[in-house]
């Protein structure tokens, strides 16, 4: 079978600070590692190959720096990594962002067999939108499965898939047919190890580059900040409170005086609660 | 939202330098819908808490609110619809057909981008949920228009525009999002971020009921069925009264026994910060934050946590927000209420027992004697 998988080269969002002056971030030296959630999906499609044999093709659209992306993908066993890079991307959104590798996923079928299942991530960390896996499945008419915990059964031949999906207040069990778009729960496995041999190879082989044009895209008005409707009118920290807070004086306290100190204050402010919290006890 | 911004020197700065054109074809959407999300029988809170926001949007650009709702024929339909009067709806649109007894991609897409077409209204607000982030993805995509995820605060602009403001960068700052162009304007707000209106009981209003254009054989999807999460493991935190969290400052995760401990004795759900999940020291329905659980308590107790913006959007709703945090310069103290700066591996232990000894009836007694 074969699984395209798209992953996002995101800031390690951990690392990311914002200019205490200018309010903007400041991007420099903060290092970028592959959104932690498409490991799940990257995981899942190789453990599917392993059962199921061929082969998994990783895509990713950014900057020609996600390549680097790209080659740990490759790493962890991926069997192809395709990268689409053009400055008429930058500025995507959802939409914009879901056309473009919509469209890179057609060509990765013509190019090297259609896909039977798309792999992302349920969100990636950055953006947090979860919207462009399910903009992929519309474009391309594929089942969409999202937040997926578990894949029970796949059967090639009759072409069917059963997938335990998360659900509000419970798991939902669905059988689909393939293609479809897997969007992957996060905890649902864990990223193995590559081998020596695949670290080697992934250094070694090639990353595909592909244009807007190479990847058969001819309206470039959907692509980029033209083809995105949202507009981002103003970037702002929060502004603070009128009063921060207010502080216990801890100075010569002992623990146990500070914690009485406390729970007295928390109950002239708020005295409902003191019904509340001993009956919640039920001590 | 925008990933990347390329400099594009003509267009005026301020608003991205986009101008509002809006297309002849999008001049008659009007109104404001709010999707109504039907869990097993009931109406999922979220969608009467956007119903109280819809209500003030639609107020501001002096047009309706109308709720949607998906579902079987039956009851559970027209219960819902009750509700959404109860809430502040003026009218409300129906699809119901037995397809849509259980939540699927493919049918409710198709109910609801039909309704869109028919009625064009101009802002469709959905609970971002696993079912609302399903839907609103494919909805926005096969209609074409802006959909921002996640917003903590709705406006309308002085040009009668949407304006979707969410948290940006992982979190550490917010932005203002705009479709000006296009129609309709969609968002989804997570539940427990906006207050929960107050409920009238009004009669039924004006409802609109139309047929799902597909049937059961067109739908490649089928439900084999469905687990509930057993209840008593899944943590209450969106709704919880007190809440207790625990954050990096915890050192360990062994420590979040501290946290855990606390919650009990005090009748609370525990929770924690964002990277405690990522290294894998509680599990994610316990996150509380922009990307886990928004909480509206009466009480929230955060101890070793600095309070990034991804935290304080999801906990900025509640009535007391008390911080404990070794570092005084922590953000967390700019938004909390009360504050002390202290090691919470030492304090959790003493403030544990210290709401025991106030809230034991024993002594309770004692004190009244």
């Amino acid at each position: 079978m074969h699984i395209v998988i798209c992953i996002k080269q995101v800031p390690d969002s951990a690392q990311i600070r914002v200019h205490p002056v200018t309010n903007t971030i400041m991007r420099q030296g903060v290092p970028t590692i592959i959104n932690p959630y498409d490991l799940f999906a990257l995981e899942e499609a190789l453990k599917l190959r392993d059962v199921h044999g061929g082969e998994v093709t990783v895509l990713t659209m950014g900057p020609p720096m996600a390549e680097d992306s790209l080659r740990k993908a490759l790493g962890y066993g991926a069997d192809r990594a395709v990268l689409l890079t053009d400055r008429y991307f930058a500025g995507s959104d959802t939409l914009a962002t879901s056309f473009a590798l919509s469209q890179a996923i057609a060509k990765i079928g013509e190019t090297f067999g259609r896909p039977d299942i798309v792999f992302t991530g349920k969100q990636t960390i950055d953006g947090d939108t979860a919207q462009v896996g399910p903009g992929i499945a519309k474009r391309l008419n594929l089942s969409q499965l999202t937040y997926v915990a578990k894949i029970a059964s796949i059967d090639l031949k009759t072409r069917e898939i059963e997938v335990a999906r998360r659900a509000e207040g419970g798991t939902q069990l669905l059988k689909s047919r393939l293609p479809c778009l897997i969007t992957m729960l996060e905890d649902t496995n864990e990223i193995r190890r590559g081998s020596l041999q695949q670290a080697l190879c992934a250094a070694r082989s090639q990353v595909v580059k592909w244009t807007a044009a190479d990847a058969g895209i001819d309206d470039l008005t959907r692509c980029g900040l033209r083809g995105s409707p949202t507009v981002v009118k103003r970037v702002f920290a929060p502004t603070a409170r009128a009063e921060s807070a207010a502080q216990i004086d801890t100075a010569e306290k002992g623990l146990q005086d500070i914690a009485d100190e406390l729970i007295a204050d928390i109950l002239t402010r708020r005295p409902a609660l003191e019904h509340e919290l001993a009956f919640n006890s039920g001590t | 939202m925008s990933t990347a911004s390329q400099a594009t020197p003509r267009l005026a700065p301020g608003r991205a330098g986009v101008k509002k054109e809006l297309p002849d074809r999008f001049k008659d959407y009007r109104h404001v819908w709010v999707f109504l999300e039907l869990e097993r029988g009931n109406v999922h809170p979220v969608s009467f808490e956007l119903l109280g926001e819809g209500r003030k949007l639609a107020d501001k650009l002096e047009v309706q609110l109308a709720g949607v709702v998906l579902g079987p024929p039956g009851e559970m339909v027209e219960d819902a619809v009750a509700e959404a009067f109860a809430y502040g709806a003026d009218l409300v649109y129906i699809v119901d057909a037995p397809p849509l007894a259980d939540y699927r991609n493919e049918p409710f897409a198709k109910a609801l981008t039909d309704l869109v077409n028919t009625h064009k209204p101009e802002i469709l607000l959905l609970g971002a949920t696993t079912l609302g982030r399903d839907l609103a993805g494919s909805v926005a995509t096969t209609l074409q228009t802006g959909l921002t995820a996640d917003c903590t605060e709705l406006d309308v602009d002085s040009d009668g525009s949407l304006a979707a403001t969410r948290p940006t960068f992982g979190g550490s700052l917010l932005c203002t999002i705009y479709t000006l162009n296009y129609r309709p304007q969609m968002a989804t707000v997570r539940p427990r971020v906006m207050p929960m209106p107050q409920r009238v009981d009004k009669p039924v209003g004006r409802v609109m009921r139309h047929k799902l254009s597909l049937v059961e054989d067109d739908i490649v999807t089928k439900v084999l069925g469905f687990l509930p999460d057993n209840q008593s493991a899944m943590a209450n935190l969106a709704y919880a009264d007190v809440v207790v969290a625990g954050g990096l400052g915890l050192g360990a995760a062994e420590n979040l026994q501290l946290v855990k401990n606390l919650a009990r004795a005090i009748g609370a759900e525990h929770g924690c910060s964002r990277p405690l999940v990522q290294k894998g020291w509680m599990p994610a329905d316990r996150q509380i934050g922009q990307t886990g659980k928004t909480i509206r308590p009466k009480l929230y107790i955060a101890a070793g946590i600095s309070g990034a913006i991804q935290h304080r959007v999801g906990v900025e709703g509640a009535d007391l927000i008390v911080a404990i945090n070794t570092d005084p310069n922590a953000p967390i103290f700019e938004f909390a209420h009360l504050g002390i700066v202290t090691d919470a591996i030492r304090f959790l232990p003493a403030l544990t027992e210290a709401f025991t000894r106030r809230l034991s009836p024993h002594s309770r007694d004692k004190l009244a004697s």
